[in-house]
């Protein structure tokens, strides 16, 4: 069974977030989808200062397989990247939660919880997704 | 459809996927790791989707010759093998195999799972062209295991108690009772495919999982492939292309006084001189796709099969570009020109980077 932190907020695109003390929002993606993609070798990372709108495609990731694309939780400025996984990626698969994360956003609104799904409710969209397949 | 061992694939939690129809697992744990288990060590894969089919009678090498490019007469000894590809009388390429001579009058070849169909309609259908005297019979009643790796030999060995296997040398197979083993592959290293009575795949699973040989997936089996700058059917090469398209001229046996099916059409092709070829590309910065585009110094071109290197650590690819095309060239990765270098394939041999 894949691990989903109770204090995170994710998306319907396996993305994670979380709302640091300075309000920035961090994302990284699942534990359940780094589990699907498999090995993680690539990935490309925004640039700082980029403005990203919610939904928008904002980095690559690249397992042996496939590429996916990451999208924003939130709108907002990309204010860091984790650029530890240019030289290690494979820490997205090892650490999804944590060395894992790709980038922060500062966001426009600080009012995140309309759109996004609570970990029970991402839990329940999981086991839906691979009943599906 | 399952092959005898997808129970023990269900066990090891493996990944499974569609592949030709077939169940068949991607991965039981990372295909990264399991690609450095086969460089290094020892893996194993359950290639029984491919279809094993045995041509026996008095004009079964008669029968080969005519359907096959490589000439099966060079094979003058029991057990010996070779790689060729079957063509349509185009020239196009059906598929690539490995024939194995059992005896003077017997043959074994193993099609690709996702051409199998169509593979036997061709065989049947020519049989009854040529009206040569054999008989041709697919053998769904056999599975296959490939052991590969640097550690195969000597672990088959002691597994099948075979310590005859020592001296069999690549590309030459031998029966052990009921086992068929051949010392080939489709990874570039040493090992040996394990031809044997679906009843008994389960139990000589077990055993080389129990002597720590790893389970290996499709994925391991791709990207090792593509390191040993291998072909595969339906992505590298297809019925519209030739042998000359795919880096394949090598296993042609052109002597005029050889008449196999595609023959004349690809001394036409020849003739009109080949426009593109199949070759390597690296790139670091990216990970290549099969059907991205490469710009080269001689025009455009596509990636047939990409992905990324674990021994190597970056992308590596075959692509069909122009036939001048040498040095650098860029490949079109989601909307960016990523730099590449044209580079003669296999990638890695024994485990070593080899091209240049």
């Amino acid at each position: 069974m894949s691990e989903t932190p109770q204090e995170l907020r994710y998306t319907d695109t396996h993305e994670w977030a979380r709302v640091e003390p300075d309000g920035t929002v961090c994302v990284g993606i699942s534990d359940f989808a780094q589990d699907a993609l498999g090995d993680v070798v690539f990935i490309e990372l925004p640039e700082t200062g980029t403005e990203v709108a919610a939904g928008a495609e904002v980095a690559v990731i690249e397992s042996v397989k496939a590429a996916s694309d990451i999208y924003s939780p939130v709108s907002g400025e990309i204010v860091r990247v984790n650029d530890q996984l240019t030289d290690a990626p494979d820490l997205v698969n090892s650490e999804p939660y944590d060395g894992g994360w790709i980038f922060v956003v500062q966001p426009l609104s600080d009012d995140l919880s309309a759109d996004l799904l609570t970990a029970d409710q991402y839990q329940e969209f999981c086991e839906t997704d691979s009943n599906a397949h | 459809m399952k092959t005898a061992l997808y129970e023990k694939h269900v066990r090891l939690e493996a990944q499974l996927v569609d592949f030709a129809g077939w169940e068949m697992p991607m991965r039981y744990s990372s295909t990264i790791d399991e690609h450095h288990a086969v460089r290094n060590h020892v893996g194993m894969f359950d290639v029984s989707h491919m279809l094993t089919v045995d041509f026996e009678g008095a004009q079964s090498a008669l029968f080969l010759q005519r359907l096959l490019a490589s000439d099966v007469s060079k094979l003058s000894k029991d057990g010996q093998a070779l790689y060729t590809v079957m063509l349509n009388e185009r020239g196009g390429i059906i598929d690539d195999l490995i024939v194995y001579r059992l005896h003077e009058t017997s043959f074994r070849i193993v099609f690709n799972a996702g051409v199998a169909t169509t593979d036997l309609e061709w065989v049947t259908a020519w049989q009854q062209t040529t009206a040569y005297s054999l008989s041709i019979t697919p053998r769904r009643d056999l599975s296959i295991v490939a052991v590969q790796g640097p550690k195969a030999i000597q672990t088959v060995v002691e597994i099948l108690d075979c310590p005859q296997l020592m001296a069999v040398q690549p590309f030459t197979a031998i029966f052990h009772n009921e086992l068929f083993i051949g010392r080939t592959g489709y990874t570039g290293e040493d090992g040996v495919e394990i031809i044997c009575p679906n009843a008994d795949a389960t139990n000589i699973w077990s055993q080389l999982l129990n002597a720590g040989v790893l389970p290996c997936g499709l994925g391991a089996r791709d990207t090792l492939r593509l390191e040993a700058g291998m072909n595969l059917n339906g992505q590298d090469m297809t019925p519209d292309l030739t042998p000359y398209e795919c880096a394949l001229s090598w296993v042609l046996d052109l002597e005029p006084s050889r008449d196999f099916v595609g023959q004349t059409a690809l001394a036409e092709t020849h003739r009109q001189g080949i426009a593109t070829k199949l070759t390597g590309i690296v790139l670091q910065g990216g990970v290549m796709r099969s059907g991205y585009e490469v710009q080269s110094n001689a025009g455009l071109g596509t990636i047939t099969s990409g992905s990324f290197s674990p021994t190597l650590g970056y992308s590596i690819a075959l692509a069909r570009i122009p036939r001048a095309s040498t040095g650098d060239c860029s490949v079109l990765i989601r909307n960016k020109q990523k730099a590449g270098r044209i580079v003669r394939p296999p990638f890695v041999r024994h485990g070593e980077k080899v091209h240049r």
